[in-house]
């Protein structure tokens, strides 16, 4: 197989069977985990301001007061490589260009040289936030296989990517494949791992509110 | 015509001036030092016209057609009447065994020191006959001229890699020479057709130096095939800046913007289009307003598409639809055992009685 048939391979094949697989294992996810459903609280609700669902979906977006000082890297490492991502996934316009072949939907891209500094700082923070997570005893203990895991497959597409663009290492078809692949392998394990957060992340914080603000408390 | 080139050339009309530009041109293209030039002309001007035998297999005759009509009369024309071309079908006056006898005579004459250039894919189904030349099949033919010779230049893309032919499902069976050839020195000049100027530069080095020059991993000289398309295009500053032509005929192609979102395979397709052009330097597909197809890639027939952008899947998405509606299916069975479980743990719970804890 030459590289033009990988790249065809990925493009193609590839593509195909880890969309299918992604589709298949998000709808199962999603399905299962909202039947699961919840006892009812027959207590009486109690009331106290800024305590419901809604509000939590937005205040967990903040750090609570004190965590900044306490966890800047956490904090501030995982703004930084989450906003880069969207704006290399969302902003470039190679990519915008598959969204609108897939799905219709099409914007106006960013200018190449700022994704590539996108990229670079989105790699920095996770490079950071990795050493962060070795070095500091607590975050390691903590650690299982899935998160250097998903660490790894998050990271991937991005270096990959980069490294296209750049025309680093291997020749541009190669990496191209690479990196396209290394999204479908991150789109395969994406609905069974920890990064499935990406579906579930405003459900469950709103379920989180609104069983707390039963209680009366602001979470 | 027998004689040094620079003698025929002279008789031609051509001056040595203008030969020495030609040479070092020819030198620079292939980015070799200034000294390479006037080597390259000493050595092509004493040369004696070396034995070429050409053969056509599974091909179109295009490559020889875009060859002899897009330089004439220019140097690169002249240059390829000087080698002494012993067989090439198109443009022979002989024909049938005459023709045949011609091939055998500069074959033995020349055994181990022709060239050899073969222009269209080798079928192997139906033990190749679906290509025979007088009554023998082209791998036949293939296997008893590239024994005598001193190098095989694999003309275009079929010869390279199988091109058209060997396209999906290939129902000859194509292959390309390097997968039968596998102990004489092969030089793949893939294109469909080729750049003129490339077999020039190729037969201009052997010549001088008496060796093929440098190769990529897939056997194409390096001097030519070194950069991407799409590295070299002029259209590229516009790729930076995010401005795509979306169709043949709006704004953004008449502005000249980048053709990616139209198909170009210009970002994955090594070839010299770019700075060479083609028709004497006149223009070539990119600047026509066409994306690149990636003609000088091994199996661009098959690459998703010629309309497709790169980034865009190169099949529809089959299972898509149907992988939906089986997470769906998955997720609903897999939610209704998780509440008959619920359900079942539930009836099953005992609670503790007064008389439970007493015993």
């Amino acid at each position: 197989m030459n590289e033009l048939q990988f790249l065809t391979w990925v493009r193609g094949t590839g593509l195909n069977i880890a969309v299918a697989i992604f589709l298949l294992g998000v709808t199962w996810r999603l399905f299962e985990i909202y039947s699961l459903g919840r006892k009812k609280d027959l207590s009486m609700p109690r009331h106290a301001s800024g305590a419901s669902g809604f509000h939590t979906v937005f205040r967990r977006s903040l750090a609570p007061p004190g965590m900044l000082k306490r966890s800047p890297v956490s904090y501030i490492g995982g703004y930084v490589f989450h906003i880069g991502l969207a704006v290399v996934v969302f902003g470039f316009a190679p990519h915008i260009l598959l969204i609108s072949n897939l799905t219709g939907l099409s914007w106006p891209g960013l200018p190449s040289q700022f994704i590539d500094l996108a990229a670079v700082v989105t790699m920095a923070a996770m490079l950071v936030m990795l050493f962060d997570r070795i070095s500091k005893p607590v975050k390691r203990f903590l650690s299982t296989f899935e998160d250097w895991f998903t660490w790894a497959l998050t990271f991937l597409p991005v270096l990959t990517g980069w490294m296209a663009v750049q025309h680093l290492l291997l020749p541009y078809t190669t990496m191209l494949a690479l990196h396209i692949l290394s999204v479908e392998i991150l789109l395969i394990v994406l609905p069974f791992t920890k990064l499935f957060h990406a579906f579930t992340l405003f459900g469950s914080r709103w379920y989180n509110g609104r069983v707390n603000a039963h209680k009366g408390v602001p979470v | 015509m027998q004689g040094p080139l620079i003698d025929t050339l002279a008789r031609q009309g051509v001056s040595r001036r203008t030969f020495l530009k030609y040479c070092a041109t020819l030198a620079s293209m292939m980015a070799l030092p200034p000294a390479a030039g006037l080597a390259m002309a000493e050595a092509m001007a004493a040369a004696r016209r070396p034995s070429v035998i050409w053969l056509p297999f599974q091909e179109c005759t295009g490559c020889t057609e875009s060859f002899t009509r897009s330089h004439s009369p220019t140097l690169e024309g002249m240059i390829f009447d000087m080698i002494s071309l012993d067989y090439q079908e198109t443009l022979m006056a002989a024909a049938g065994h005459q023709a045949e006898a011609a091939r055998h005579t500069a074959m033995r004459d020349n055994a181990g020191k022709y060239l050899l250039v073969i222009d269209g894919s080798i079928p192997l189904d139906q033990d190749g006959a679906y290509s025979c030349i007088g009554g023998r099949s082209n791998l036949d033919i293939l296997k008893e001229a590239a024994e005598g010779a001193a190098a095989i230049i694999a003309m275009g893309t079929c010869a390279s890699y199988g091109g058209i032919p060997k396209a999906n499902p290939n129902p000859t069976g194509a292959v390309s020479v390097s997968d039968i050839i596998k102990d004489k020195p092969i030089v793949n000049i893939p294109g469909c057709p080729p750049i003129p100027v490339v077999m020039t530069g190729v037969l201009a080095h052997y010549l001088t130096f008496g060796s093929l020059p440098e190769l990529d991993a897939k056997g194409r000289p390096k001097a030519f095939y070194g950069e991407t398309i799409h590295d070299r295009c002029y259209r590229r500053p516009f790729y930076d800046q995010g401005k795509f032509a979306k169709t043949f005929d709006d704004e953004g192609a008449r502005r000249g913007w980048c053709l990616f979102e139209l198909g170009c395979k210009g970002p994955v397709t090594y070839n010299a289009c770019a700075t060479v052009k083609w028709n004497g330097g006149t223009s070539w597909p990119v600047e026509s307003g066409h994306g690149c197809l990636g003609c000088s890639e091994p199996d661009f027939w098959d690459a998703g598409g010629f309309y497709k952008a790169l980034s865009l899947p190169a099949d529809p998405l089959k299972f898509a639809a149907a992988a939906a509606v089986v997470g769906t299916g998955a997720g609903v069975a897999i939610g209704f055992a998780n509440r008959s479980k619920k359900g079942g743990a539930k009836s099953a719970h005992e609670t503790t009685t007064l008389d439970d804890l007493e015993a």
